[in-house]
């Protein structure tokens, strides 16, 4: 088939090209330009949009004698990631910026070109694995269970699912993709993974916010409403969070705060200790399927509602247009505006941004 | 592979390969023995067939790398010699980025302040917008002789008379120009006092079949640039630096042979164009031509492709063999949208639907009618959804 592979130029999309172009596909390289201010060098193990990045995937195409082009996304990725990131911040919810880029960029805008183009499929270096299941395509687990991918890929329907091509989602380790980086002779074989948003650089979400929003002084509330601090703006919280509330002195009781609600209108942020952090149901009206959807309204799963979070036992229903998700024991740490991905078994069955949350705890009076 | 991007760099003609390859001599010029004094023989020999060609004087000749860097030495050369009391760059729209980013360097580092002017539709510099610019008067000038993208070739040599009646001087770029218009730095000067008027002129080699690496600056003699490289005080302490003796001899050579063929070869060209945008305009009338319909550099075909995404089309057509581009590209290699497109009133959507096809000496009237056709094919794949 006609492939168009993603390169970011990192090690993964790199040995997925390959292996692509070894399978006897009509491969050609596309690196996305998804800044328009994009650096100049790599710095550390972060960014994956400088021009040294673009570089390195180039002279990878260059090793695999493949065409290679770099396309400019930046305006789609702006307008579709990086305003959704800001204006959920804003909105007091907790986005995967990650996710939003593949269901609105990799997979749709580019998807979306490659078809226009002639091509068959789009090749990343994302670990998860395509299994021709009973009623169509199905998305599953990578078998490197440490580098499973396939929380962020959650967002693939079966349209999209349809046109993906996943080359290294049965590979045991990432070890072996460095080792087969390494034999093909790839200058990115040791290039360090990148872990944080790509267009933070420097992993400062909350400095990053901040320019962007600009920071105002509110209240820290506890669960009664009683105002026991205040911080320099609300936006830059997190439901969960623990660190760099500043309130300066304890809790009645001792025990660490956590924030607990975020309130973007009256910039208030709300905290209380771990436990009423339990969160009994979470739930959201923007819901898809990876493939073909579930046969039940109701059905036993497994959620996961962080890329590195572990699964937990489920039970998932569609009920009034909304997938209602309640986990057998509660939950902690649960943002709104985070993905909830439902699994059955290995097989990722479909995610909802979340929207709406239940505590476990009702309020202490 | 059909070759559709001369603007972007021409072939090595093969004159100009045995011209270059022959003056590889042994002896620095600036050495006062032997060797040397052929070295500087062959050289300051080149440096007259440049300034016969371009109507300078050799002493106005200062060979360079190339066309950034004649376009840096000039407008920060003159920037930094400026007359008291001015700060003022004027700055037409759509100007190549050579001279967009040392400006905004200028302007950045230095305190420069922009005038910009605004273009007419078909991309030319209006006389009027230009002259009220400058007065002020303005510290320099710039402006394109011919526009690299739109190929729409302005009128050098009013540019230069408003500057010289303002007291301004102005550099020219004529890197786009070089070759398909006859470049006459004497007329286009005139009679200006000193500092004012036309004072600097770029040219580069690899546009016009000599090698990367090669070009010139006419630096008129009334004109006193700081130079950007200190050194050996070579070429009148202008461009310090062991002067490339053969890169002078291929771009000497590459002039002559423009200026013999010019006459034949611009109506060779205009008539392949003619075909393709007649062919365009009966198959594909969505599609718009770009520039001036009547004072266009004869080789470049720049359009714009409504509801076609350039980088799609430059994919399809490379595909087929078919090298064009979609204007600048950064140095990710990633299509911009062409801010010169947008100079000419279009939006930053339609500045990508563009491409630029752009004829040279290889080019003939049968490759041309096969791209016509895979063009209109892509196009229409392209916007039939």
């Amino acid at each position: 088939m006609r492939v168009l592979a993603a390169m970011s130029g990192g090690v993964d999309s790199a040995v997925a090209a390959a292996r692509a172009v070894e399978a006897g596909h009509e491969v050609v390289g596309v690196h996305l330009a998804l800044s328009r201010a994009g650096g100049t060098l790599r710095t550390g193990s972060r960014g994956c949009c400088t021009v040294e990045d673009a570089m390195d995937a180039r002279r990878v195409a260059d090793k695999l004698g493949i065409p290679f082009y770099v396309w400019d996304f930046s305006e789609r990725f702006r307008d579709d990631v990086i305003d959704d990131f800001i204006s959920e911040y804003q909105a007091g919810r907790t986005p995967n910026p990650c996710m939003r880029c593949n269901e609105k960029i990799k997979f749709a805008a580019l998807l979306e070109r490659a078809i226009e183009l002639g091509f068959d499929a789009i090749c990343t270096g994302h670990y998860a694995t395509l299994v021709d299941g009973e009623q169509g395509l199905e998305l599953h687990r990578s078998s490197e269970e440490a580098k499973d991918q396939s929380y962020v890929l959650g967002v693939l329907n079966a349209a999209q699912l349809a046109h993906c091509y996943f080359p290294l989602g049965t590979t045991p380790s990432k070890q072996i993709v460095r080792a087969e980086a390494e034999a093909r002779g790839f200058s990115v074989a040791k290039k360090p993974d990148s872990y944080d948003i790509c267009f933070i650089p420097d992993g400062d979400t909350r400095g990053y916010l901040a320019e962007k929003m600009g920071m105002e002084q509110g209240e820290i509330l506890d669960r009664s409403g009683d105002v026991i601090g205040t911080h320099e703006g609300a936006h830059a919280f997190t439901v969960g969070q623990r660190k760099g509330l500043n309130i300066g002195h304890p809790a009645p009781d001792g025990k660490p705060r956590f924030v607990l609600e975020i309130r973007p209108v009256q910039n208030q942020v709300v905290v209380g200790p771990k436990e009423a952090l339990a969160v009994s149901q979470i739930s959201g009206s923007r819901y898809s399927w990876a493939g073909a959807a579930p046969l039940e309204t109701e059905f036993v799963c497994e959620v996961q509602i962080r890329a590195h979070a572990d699964p937990v036992p489920a039970t998932a229903t569609l009920e009034g247009g909304r997938l209602v998700i309640t986990p057998d024991a509660p939950l902690d740490g649960v943002a709104t505006g985070q993905t909830a991905v439902v699994y059955v078994g290995t097989r990722v069955v479909g995610q909802c941004t979340i929207d709406t949350t239940v505590s476990a705890v009702p309020v202490a009076a | 592979m059909i070759y559709l991007d001369h603007a972007a760099t021409t072939p090595l003609r093969a004159e100009v390969r045995d011209a270059w390859l022959g003056a590889q001599l042994v002896g620095n010029a600036s050495s006062v023995h032997g060797a040397g004094q052929s070295a500087r023989r062959v050289l300051e020999e080149a440096r007259e067939r440049v300034a016969a060609s371009l109507n300078s004087q050799p002493i106005e000749v200062v060979f360079t790398s190339g066309g950034t860097e004649s376009v840096n030495l000039a407008l920060k050369g003159l920037w930094s010699a400026r007359a008291e009391g001015r700060d003022a760059i004027v700055l037409p729209d759509g100007e190549h980025h050579a001279t967009l980013d040392a400006v905004g360097w200028l302007a950045a580092r230095e305190g420069a302040r922009v005038r910009a002017v605004a273009l007419e539709r078909s991309g030319r510099i209006p006389l009027a917008g230009f002259r009220e610019a400058l007065d002020g008067p303005a510290a320099l000038a710039t402006a394109l002789v011919a526009a690299n993208e739109t190929g729409t070739i302005n009128d050098a040599a009013l540019l230069a008379g408003a500057a010289a009646e303002a007291g301004v001087p102005l550099h020219l770029d004529a890197v786009a120009a070089a070759g398909h218009v006859p470049l006459d730095f004497a007329a286009w000067r005139g009679t200006a006092p000193a500092q004012a008027g036309l004072v600097a002129l770029s040219v580069s080699g690899h546009k016009l079949g000599a090698p990367v690496g090669t070009g010139a600056l006419v630096v008129s003699r009334h004109a006193a640039p700081d130079p950007l490289l200190h050194g050996g005080g070579q070429q009148r302490g202008l461009r310090a630096g062991t002067q490339d003796i053969a890169g002078a001899v291929a771009l000497a050579t590459a002039l002559e042979l423009a200026d013999a063929e010019r006459d034949g070869e611009n109506a060779r060209l205009e008539g392949i164009r003619a075909r393709v945008v007649a062919e365009l305009a009966e198959r594909a009338p969505e599609i718009v031509v770009l520039g001036d319909p009547s004072r266009h550099l004869p080789g470049t075909i720049h359009l714009h492709l409504p509801g076609a995404v350039g980088e799609s089309l430059m994919f399809l057509l490379d595909q087929r063999g078919f090298s064009v581009s979609t204007g600048s590209a950064c140095q990710a290699g990633v299509a911009e949208p062409s801010h010169v497109v947008m100079a000419l009133g279009y939006s930053a959507d339609e500045a990508r639907q563009v491409l630029r096809i752009s004829m040279g000496a290889t080019t003939t009237q049968a490759e041309m009618s096969s791209f016509t056709a895979a063009l209109v094919e892509a196009y229409s794949r392209l916007t039939s959804r």
